[in-house]
């Protein structure tokens, strides 16, 4: 017995370290979880993006849910995950909002021109100060808001389709269930 | 010879000072305490996009937003724990490098203590058995065979 001790040590060891890669795999370690969860969405007020002279508060939006995401121009991995929101977008369950992210408007126009416009709505926060009160680091980060205003799920990174099968959808469904 | 590389050198000094330097730009400070306050402050909050960095070295566009929104609550006249609180409510404990004790935070507090236990346990039973042991004079039979010398 005592001649395994060492061996035993040293399994206990791997299967601590192939439990750390496993765990840091499955999940992504850099997501911040946000304390927004199952909270009221923060007030914000911010223009349309293609009638900056119309505002679109929290208040507009309450009475039917909305997937906010977040992205920009200039965002790589936003433009990873605009194919899989166009795809999604008819049959998501829900409005898409898009929040344009800390950029020029011009270019956001752009960019959506080129790459497609899947959102029923666009707002525009060009200076990212309401993007702090969301607690957004990064873009593409998304959230789901049901019609009372309160944040139900956030995904942070890009949505694939793994990501929209898996985690968005039955978010999307779990609310919707809930709350017709 | 070695005066060229000393040249070479400093240059490559400076311009790494030059970067540093770059990094964070200055700030609108009223006062040198403000900027005092300000540091100690960034300092013990980490960048919610690059984890590895403090609010104080990040040069991450987020960071940047949070400096400047950090000094704007300042000269709003909220203090360091509001200005904490104003943090953790929108990007959660992960933005403190000091993290608060919690029924989540248990184990990071005091798993190296129960592991220094554990470890102190091993040792002293270690200890017992040698002395249990002790008296006889131990062959060198025993030595390879009681696997407690590896």
């Amino acid at each position: 017995m005592n001649r395994l001790l060492p061996f035993i040590g040293f399994m206990l060891l791997v299967a601590l370290f192939g439990f750390g890669i496993w765990w840091n795999t499955r999940h992504d370690p850099n997501a911040i979880p946000t304390p927004l969860l199952d909270k009221p969405a923060p007030a914000f007020s911010l223009p349309k993006l293609y009638e900056p002279a119309q505002t679109v508060s929290k208040a507009d939006l309450l009475g039917q849910p909305y997937l906010l995401n977040v992205f920009a121009s200039w965002c790589i991995e936003c433009g990873v995950e605009h194919p899989v929101l166009e795809a999604a977008a008819p049959t998501l369950g829900v409005k898409l909002v898009g929040y344009n992210y800390k950029d020029a408007p011009a270019d956001a126009k752009g960019w959506l021109a080129a790459h497609g416009n899947p959102y029923a709505l666009l707002i525009a926060d060009e200076s990212g100060q309401t993007a702090l009160d969301f607690g957004v680091y990064g873009a593409p980060e998304s959230f789901l808001i049901d019609a009372k205003g309160v944040v139900r799920y956030k995904h942070i990174g890009p949505i694939t389709p793994d990501v929209l099968a898996t985690k968005l959808r039955p978010a999307i469904a779990a609310m919707l269930k809930e709350a017709p | 010879m070695m005066r060229l590389l000393r040249i070479v050198m400093l240059a490559l000094l400076a311009c790494a000072g030059m970067v540093h330097a770059q990094a964070i730009e200055p700030m609108p400070f009223a006062n040198h305490a403000q900027e005092l306050r300000f540091q100690h402050l960034t300092q013990q909050l980490r960048c919610p996009m690059c984890q590895n960095e403090t609010l104080a070295d990040s040069n991450a566009p987020i960071a940047r937003d949070l400096r400047n929104q950090i000094l704007k609550l300042m000269q709003q006249g909220r203090s360091d724990d509001e200005i904490r609180q104003y943090l953790v409510a929108r990007y959660s404990d992960y933005i403190l490098y000091d993290p608060p004790l919690k029924a989540g935070t248990v184990l990071l507090w005091f798993g190296p203590l129960l592991i220094l236990l554990g470890g102190g346990g091993v040792v002293l039973a270690a200890l017992r058995k040698r002395k249990r042991d002790g008296g006889e004079t131990t062959t060198v039979g025993e030595l390879a065979d009681n696997g407690e010398d590896w």
